[in-house]
């Protein structure tokens, strides 16, 4: 088992932690996902068929509409949100989401996150430190 | 750094101007602290995101909240105006929408209503409601209004998500980071049009291909060798796509756009190299978006709402025409220019043909996927370019041509190419 900690800017929401899950693919919750389902939905999307509720999903950037801000917190109402999102880059929406969900996000890593991270590994994202901290087995 | 706050934003802060302005002025720090916001910035308007899609049931209910606060507490402060509607009470029926989507529907407009929202259930707001201004700071909802109030007029906004745009109406200002700062406002990219698109559909199409090339929220793309004026609705269907496709707030185009007379104006050092566009990139792009066999079932004209001379367009393509049984045409509009529409007659040709032509709301904001399931639709063609972006993640297969071409097909009752 190893275990390394990735800098990243200081993000928005508590500190959770889980599996991971990675795609080198952007992100939107309006164009990407079924959000009853929890799973992704968009047929060219990397992670098609993937169940991503409770997971650490882990993509390179924040894409597509606005929609998304008030959908992280309805899904979250529901259970069915991501644990946490580690973006390569955010934009706003994504930051307002994640403020009005208190869904914890991170972005700005001084590694590509797409890469450092793999699927399975069992993130601690802590948010208000700007750090994450991976175990892998 | 923490985000420096003026006495009244304090005051907010602290709860001393109610609820509803404590929770925006909260967020809005929450969100400056993300960006290194030095501070916030007063704004002229809103622009809302508000369809009741992507609210759900916990976003009316956070909604029903403020309503329920003091009327002096919860109501905008400057003023605001709201995105397409996820419901048209005249049409949901026949669309095969549920009692409880209207019903979601009506509980959320009361809820705006008592916070003093003006329902315009428009995304072609600068359009048709009140045009922004060079330097205006904004917070707008809808990436196409965005883009085209950043772009087109010189104003100033971010996307503006429907909370981050209640939390604006509330407080009245807006972090101050991103497209408020001139720094973020310089181009980054670099594209040459070699061959000029054609119609709006072409339009949407160099949207989406600079998009696709873009593909960040920080980056600016700038756009030359543009060799006609475009149009309002033109640059609409181009912006709108490049904030589709690219998550792009914020274009240049060189003789254009009122921030770049010239390419030295909106680069700070040497120009980067050009990408260039010619109609070969065009075709590859109509090609993504293309099908085997000619079935269809829906035909749809949205994503941007038509504005009065696409209307007009729609209605002479159809007038004296039928569309074929089995297949669905839909058009949606603002009601603004739907009032107008069926003034001038235009209603009376669309609908008179068998088209829907639906006021308020837009084709993907108004529950595409179960509609799609109650109607059995699945292959769709539209003339926008962000539409076919977008609607493959509510199950549909999309197919992207002409306004002509897709009424065509409407007619025909198949796929024409």
């Amino acid at each position: 088992m190893s275990e390394f900690t990735i800098k990243g800017h200081r993000g928005i929401g508590p500190t959770v932690a889980g599996p991971a899950l990675v795609a080198q693919d952007n992100f939107s919750a309006r164009y990407d996902l079924d959000r009853i389902k929890g799973i992704f939905s968009r047929p060219t999307h990397k992670l098609v068929g993937q169940n991503y509720v409770g997971c650490v999903l882990v993509l390179n950037v924040a894409k597509g509409g606005v929609a998304t801000s008030w959908m992280l917190r309805e899904m979250a109402s529901r259970g069915m949100a991501p644990l946490a999102l580690l973006l390569n880059s955010a934009n706003p929406i994504m930051a307002q989401g994640a403020a009005f969900g208190d869904v914890p996000l991170m972005d700005r890593f001084e590694t590509d996150i797409t890469t450092t991270i793999r699927t399975g590994d069992w993130v601690r994202v802590v948010p208000e430190q700007g750090i994450v901290v991976v175990r892998r087995d | 750094m923490p985000v420096r706050l003026t006495d009244e934003e304090n005051a907010m802060l602290a709860g001393a101007m109610g609820r509803p302005r404590q929770w925006a002025i909260q967020q809005q720090v929450s969100v400056a602290g993300f960006f290194d916001a030095p501070d916030l910035v007063p704004i002229a308007h809103v622009h809302m995101m508000a369809d009741t899609e992507s609210l759900g049931v916990a976003g009316v209910e956070f909604l029903e909240g403020f309503a329920r606060e003091p009327e002096a507490t919860r109501r905008m402060r400057v003023p605001t105006v709201t995105d397409p509607r996820g419901t048209d009470f005249k049409a949901y029926q026949r669309l095969r929408q549920t009692e409880t989507m209207a019903t979601l529907e009506r509980r959320a407009i009361d809820a705006f209503r008592a916070m003093g929202v003006m329902m315009t259930d428009t995304c072609i707001n600068y359009q048709i409601v009140l045009p922004p201004v060079l330097g205006e700071h904004l917070a707008f909802g809808d990436t196409g209004s965005v883009i085209y109030a950043n772009s087109v007029c010189g104003a100033r906004t971010n996307y503006e998500g429907g909370p981050a745009a209640l939390a604006a109406g509330l407080s009245g200002r807006t972090p101050r980071y991103g497209y408020h700062l001139d720094r973020n406002r310089l181009g980054t990219l670099r594209f040459v049009v070699a061959d000029q698109p054609r119609g709006w559909t072409d339009w949407g199409v160099l949207g989406g291909i600079v998009g696709r090339a873009t593909n960040s929220y920080w980056k600016v793309p700038v756009i030359e060798g543009v060799a006609t004026h475009p149009t309002s609705d033109e640059l609409k269907h181009f912006g709108a796509a490049l904030a589709s496709y690219g998550s792009v707030a914020l274009f240049h185009m060189i003789g254009v756009t009122p921030e770049a007379p010239d390419a030295k104006s909106v680069f700070a050092g040497p120009l980067p190299a050009p990408t260039v566009i010619d109609r070969r990139g065009f075709d590859a792009f109509y090609q993504s978006f293309r099908l085997s066999g000619d079935r269809l079932d829906v035909v749809v004209f949205a994503a941007p709402q038509l504005s009065l001379m696409e209307t007009q367009r729609l209605a002479g393509l159809l007038q004296g025409q039928r569309v074929k049984a089995g297949t669905t045409l839909i058009a949606c509009t603002a009601p603004e220019v739907k009032a107008a529409a069926d003034r001038m007659g235009f209603t009376a040709a669309i609908e008179g043909a068998g088209g829907l032509f639906l006021e308020g709301v837009c084709f993907y904001q108004m529950y595409a996927r179960e509609i799609g399931e109650a109607q059995g639709w699945k292959r769709l063609m539209s003339n926008s370019a962000k539409l076919v972006n977008i609607i493959s993640g509510y199950g549909f297969e999309p197919v992207l041509a002409d306004m002509e071409t897709c009424v065509a097909s409407a007619l025909a009752g198949r796929m024409v190419r």
